[in-house]
């Protein structure tokens, strides 16, 4: 028997697996939308992003209104002006994509088992790669959905508070950071199906995905400038050390998907910002100071970030992947 | 050759050390009903999952409907039906989104599933709650909302992974019956089960699953000549001053005689001996007080069997 299996061999691994595997992903996709949308958890958050976007609208209008006419991105400034205690627009998107995230994708493969629907679904003509792009492409979805539509609100609010109406390079800027925040709401929807994938209960893989949100948003500072500190140690105070520092600090620091996002939007939304790394003295010789920067410069000032995010969210996705190809169907 | 729809040969899966399948080799001729019986965890779930290639074999070949499931999972699954172990549904949808998802996932247009999915659950006995939410069905009807998923699919092969575990009694008798109306149209039927004698009343064919291995494969009333000597079992009351036992133990065909009461004989024969045996009494000048014949239950085939077993590895 052995022999006999050992001739069929190559030709059985010759063959490939037929069919696509995308079979059913739109089945897939379809319902999981669906799900959301009517979903009570999809309700909580959509309530809590429109208070504040609506919030924090009102009061940066408020300010702004006073500078009316003295600033060309007036528009712009509706994402990035907070006032005390309130953060801005974008300051509260850093912590709230996450958790929409998170939310969305706890449970989603974890949850299948729990309801004994999986051996179900998998016993149907589709494959296992249409169940989780579909699931994730669901996420995915829907957070852009719930995302655009805060931004419509915020350029209706805007328009009626500020009577000014953006410009073609401003609208153009916050669709780029429209386009950023769902790559980086991406990364967090993926991380958190791995998470649904390797923990077979849903209240521990909400709880993994939320531990390694709040060590990025809190701790990885923190750890980042204490590594940087332990590894390229200022002995002499000289100028070369002190750059070397904190180049390491901000590498370690890019790490981290908030940073990626933060320093993205921070070029899109702020088109003054020249540069996210450390300038030198000497680089700024013969630079004018507070000029503009046009959109297309903006955007390539971000886009390692934005191709860093998607490569993470990637990588996630690959593992989560692997993972539930590999699992066991039976609960 | 195109009779036999599911065919396994030297089918062997490990997970580590343990080896859950060995060496299975299995075929089921198209239309019947074959029961797969065995303890938990004798390897009945993997093997199920196998012939579905939900499960990669370590060894051996698996051909349903022609088709390797490894190799040609869409085509196989697009043609068998399974009802898993406990079946879930999505609680928040009702009976009809249920089955439309999966009418969905097999291709169905939408107008024909439409049609298909009302019939096959009215045929279930669940057109009166279609449109209620399955969160607040009972197992029985959850088990039967599960076979109406199968049927939407039209399959050639119906798996069913304990079927009736779980349901009382009057549930399980009608999941059953709907068992025997899917052999009536020619559908072939495999489940597994731990409760033989729901199994003995609809499989045509059973096969007897010990720590990975099939034991015994036949008809049920050939294992009981195999297992327990005899295919009948002959209940015999009489009184008589004679010595009944070994009069009656004399009779062709008898295999053994025991006495479970006073005036109560229990004789395994290779047939209906009930005529001779009455003569034998009578003959020894004995009085017959009852005789009453009964087909050997799966259960003492099994009990049997292992008992066997377990005496063999004992003086082994």
């Amino acid at each position: 028997m052995l022999a006999q299996r050992k001739a069929s061999g190559p030709m059985v691994s010759a063959e490939r697996r037929e069919g696509s595997p995308w079979t059913g992903l739109w089945a897939v996709v379809s319902k999981e939308v669906t799900d959301y949308l009517t979903s009570t958890r999809m309700f909580i958050l959509e309530l809590i992003t429109v208070l504040t976007a609506a919030g924090t609208v009102f009061v940066a209008s408020g300010r702004l209104r006073e500078t009316v006419g003295q600033d060309p991105y007036l528009f712009l400034r509706l994402f990035t002006t907070g006032r005390e205690p309130l953060p801005a627009f974008v300051g509260f998107l850093v912590f709230l994509v996450p958790i929409i995230a998170i939310a969305l994708s706890f449970d989603a493969i974890n949850g299948e088992f729990g309801q004994r629907t999986m051996s179900r679904l998998l016993a149907q003509p589709i494959y296992r790669d249409a169940v989780l792009l579909g699931k994730f492409l669901a996420g995915l979805f829907t957070l852009a959905l719930v995302l655009t539509t805060i931004w419509l609100l915020i350029a209706g609010l805007g328009i009626l508070r500020l009577g000014v109406p953006p410009g073609g390079e401003e609208t153009a800027r916050v669709l780029w950071f429209l386009v950023l925040t769902i790559a980086y709401g991406g990364f967090w929807l993926a991380l958190g199906m791995l998470c649904s994938v390797v923990f077979r209960q849903s209240a521990t893989a909400a709880m993994a995905a939320l531990a390694t949100w709040l060590f990025f948003m809190i701790f990885w500072g923190i750890v980042a400038g204490m590594l940087a500190q332990a590894l390229r140690p200022v002995r002499f105070g000289l100028p070369t050390e002190l750059l070397a520092q904190a180049q390491l600090e901000q590498a370690l620091s890019r790490l981290s998907p908030n940073t990626l996002y933060v320093e993205a939007t921070v070029a899109l939304l702020n088109p003054e910002v020249r540069s996210l790394g450390i300038v030198l003295p000497t680089q700024l010789e013969g630079a004018i100071l507070g000029a503009p920067l046009p959109l297309g410069e903006s955007v390539m000032l971000g886009w390692p970030h934005l191709v860093g995010l998607v490569a993470g969210t990637l990588l996630l996705f690959a593992l989560a992947y692997v993972r539930f190809q590999r699992s066991e169907v039976r609960a | 050759m195109d009779d036999i729809v599911i065919q396994a040969e030297g089918l062997t899966r490990k997970y580590g050390d343990f080896t859950a399948v060995h060496a299975l080799d299995l075929s089921i001729r198209r239309g019947e009903v074959f029961g797969l019986l065995g303890p938990n965890g004798a390897g009945k779930t993997t093997t199920i999952l196998m012939l579905l290639g939900l499960t990669e074999p370590t060894a051996g070949s698996v051909r349903v409907l022609g088709l390797d499931p490894a190799r040609r999972p869409l085509s196989v699954k697009a043609r068998v039906g399974y009802l898993p172990d406990q079946v879930g549904f999505y609680d928040y949808l009702t009976a009809r989104e249920n089955l439309a998802y999966t009418a969905r996932l097999n291709g169905i247009p939408r107008a024909e599933a439409a049609t298909r999915i009302e019939e096959s659950l009215r045929r279930m006995g669940l057109g009166e709650v279609m449109d209620k939410r399955v969160g607040a069905f009972s197992r029985g009807m959850r088990q039967r909302l599960g076979l109406a998923e199968i049927l939407v699919k039209r399959p050639e092969i119906v798996i069913m992974d304990e079927p009736t575990l779980g349901l009382d009694p009057e549930a399980a008798r009608e999941f059953l019956e709907l068992i025997r109306g899917l052999r009536a149209e020619g559908i072939t039927v495999l489940l597994s089960s731990h409760l033989l004698h729901q199994v003995q009343a609809v499989c045509d064919r059973v096969g007897l699953f010990s720590h990975g291995r099939l034991a015994l494969v036949g008809p049920v009333d050939e294992l009981a000549r195999q297992v327990l000597g005899g295919g009948y079992r002959i209940i015999i009351e009489a009184e008589g001053e004679a010595n009944l036992e070994q009069a009656l133990g004399r009779v062709e065909g008898v295999q053994r005689v025991s006495r479970t009461g006073p005036a109560r004989f229990v004789l395994d024969a290779a047939g209906d001996l009930r005529a001779a045996a009455a003569r034998a009494v009578v003959d020894a000048g004995g009085r017959l007080l009852a005789l009453a014949s009964e087909a050997p239950s799966l259960e003492e085939i099994y009990a049997r069997y292992f008992q066997k077993e377990a005496s063999h590895a004992g003086t082994a």
